[in-house]
């Protein structure tokens, strides 16, 4: 059933030509409480990123930052810069097509979150709002086949997404933000509240799309991080006098990363020494 | 768990509680039957005055009774102008009370930065809501039937029904956002994460789900105005008057007007027609409560599908 993942061979250092998100010096705060800081890193276009970390480490703070999810939370705010093929998404420019920023970086939440509505309207949903003018039919298989669910739900795309179980329903809601054809997809640790059957089945989704798509992945499950991922970043929780603040302490290759990490943080969180 | 005291500590530990469930038991039951008894208290009180007025009135029933005019001889007076005043009101009521107080309450709860404007605003919103019915009758007066009377007619139908609006719109407001908030952030989240605009989400993923509990709220609202007497005397409503607004600017009348009117005469035949026009005004309520409750059913099927 779970099959081998090769691991990051291909990855190599992210040079700058395929470098489709970087963070810049990032702090990122809570009004006046400093949540993260100076984060600075490079992620390359088609490869799965993973963040690990113990919790509170900023990790999803950060990933929020990179579609600017992160502005719905009052009193959030960015320091340094967040570019995207080579813009910054904390431009003036993007604060006033945020719509279209979340559109090419697709998010998928913790927690499966579809829409009350028929599994057809779950997929259509992003492409009508955001005027696709192709076959919505067409959308809707393509999108469903793309995450492995169209036989089990081509006969029921009227019924309600809710009916799907809990690994389905994820799945659809990565079909539907693969809908309106991002170049990056966000996962905030997606399979966090599935079994762990659907938690593989994503894991092995995962590995597809990145042929196509550019994956960062928010992950508590250590095992999960090498499984999926190219690199991996490990961010840990220093306790500052002014509260817990989070940073990125190591980011290299996945099997570095695991295998031979250079911090000693690193060590221990990844041999399950804490966290 | 590592059993560092023996088992004797256990029993020990054990020793200091006093399960005594029959003592538990008792409070149970005294509990239980204290509500139970408060409920019945509630029923009985609304039985009776159910079983007084329809004793009293369901005589004075009849298809004239609903088509007469009010008339000095109790047995040819009938409730057709204030059964229409009434329904003109609750139209007119609703059409400004339902897009204002939503509007109001969406905006609100979904676009306003939570500051502490938005929280003086929303305490206020709330005590508005608890301002008796005659303040709102004498803002009606000063307002719509004295300053803008070129518009409104002085005291027609339309200033009849602005101030009710006026009265309900807290209502509405309040029971708008909190159906709003009964729908989970997580939706809102996706619809945006979808490169969805604010109202894109509201309008076909937030509002479709908070409906059922705007309406029953909304229908609530709208129940509690027409029952009102006090603004509308306020206002200056007749209350004895033979015809039926044709348009906005007419003099009006409303069934609780009427039945005010009825009772406070010494004859005891126009005390019986009060208790009529109680009915009459029962069913009205009634017919609108019965509405609110088959169209929450239905949105809410949609909601399940």
């Amino acid at each position: 059933m779970q099959s081998d993942h090769a691991i990051g061979s291909s990855a190599g250092t992210t040079n700058s030509s395929n470098v489709i998100l970087q963070a810049e010096n990032v702090s990122v705060f809570y009004g006046s409480f400093k949540a993260v800081r100076d984060v600075n890193m490079n992620i390359a276009k088609n490869q799965v990123t993973a963040f690990i970390g113990p919790s509170g480490c900023g990790k999803s703070t950060l990933l929020r930052c990179f579609n600017r999810m992160n502005d719905l939370v009052a009193g959030a705010r960015v320091e340094g810069r967040i570019n995207f093929r080579g813009q910054n998404l904390y431009d003036e420019k993007f604060s006033r097509q945020l719509e279209e920023v979340r559109r090419q970086i697709g998010m998928v939440f913790q927690k499966p979150n579809p829409f009350p509505k028929t599994i057809y309207e779950n997929i259509t949903f992003g492409a009508r709002i955001n005027g696709y003018q192709g076959n919505m039919d067409e959308l809707v298989e393509t999108s469903l086949r793309k995450v492995a669910l169209w036989d089990e739900v081509k006969d029921k795309l009227r019924q309600s997404g809710l009916s799907l179980s809990g690994g389905q329903q994820q799945r659809l809601c990565i079909a539907r933000a693969l809908a309106i054809a991002p170049e990056v997809l966000l996962m905030d640790e997606p399979c966090s509240a599935l079994d762990p059957i659907s938690t593989l089945r994503i894991e092995d989704l995962i590995q597809e799309l990145k042929q196509n798509y550019t994956i960062v992945i928010v992950t508590h499950n250590m095992q999960q991080a090498s499984r999926v991922s190219d690199m991996t970043a490990f961010f840990n929780v220093e306790i500052d006098k002014g509260g817990r603040i989070g940073n990125l302490v190591e980011y290299d290759l996945t099997q570095k990363i695991f295998q031979s990490p250079s911090q000693k943080a690193t060590q221990e969180y990844v041999s399950g020494r804490f966290g | 768990m590592t059993t560092a005291q023996g088992p004797d500590s256990v029993q020990d530990e054990q020793a200091k509680y006093t399960v005594d469930l029959p003592q538990r038991y008792r409070f149970d039951f005294v509990f239980a039957t204290a509500t139970w008894i408060a409920t019945a208290i509630g029923l009985v009180v609304l039985a009776i005055l159910l079983i007084d007025i329809l004793t009293d009135g369901t005589g004075r029933l009849s298809l004239n009774f609903l088509s007469n005019n009010p008339s000095s001889r109790p047995a040819l007076a009938g409730v057709r102008p204030a059964l229409f005043g009434t329904l003109w009101l609750l139209a007119l009521t609703t059409l400004f009370a339902f897009p204002i107080g939503v509007g109001a309450g969406i905006y609100l709860e979904e676009f306003a930065a939570d500051n502490r404007l938005t929280q003086f605003i929303e305490i206020n919103i709330s005590n508005l809501a608890g301002v008796p019915s005659i303040i709102y009758g004498l803002l009606g007066l000063a307002f719509f039937v004295r300053v803008m009377a070129p518009i409104t007619g002085g005291r027609s139908v339309l200033s009849g029904a602005l101030t009710l609006a006026l009265l309900v719109l807290p209502i509405i407001i309040v029971a708008t956002r909190e159906s709003l908030r009964t729908v989970p952030n997580s939706l809102r989240q996706a619809g945006l994460a979808l490169g969805a605009t604010k109202w894109q989400v509201i309008w076909e993923q937030i509002l479709p789900l908070a409906f059922p509990g705007i309406l029953t709220g909304t229908i609530l609202a709208l129940s509690r105005a027409i029952g009102e007497t006090a603004p509308l005397i306020v206002i200056g409503a007749a209350t004895f008057i033979t015809t039926i607004p044709g348009g906005l600017q007419d003099r009006f009348t409303a069934l609780p007007i009427q039945i005010y009117d009825w009772v406070s005469r010494p004859k005891v035949e126009f005390h019986r027609n009060a208790a009529g026009a109680i009915i009459v005004l029962m069913v009205v309520l009634l017919l609108m409560n019965a509405t609110a409750v088959f169209l929450r059913n239905k949105y809410q099927k949609a909601r399940q599908l």
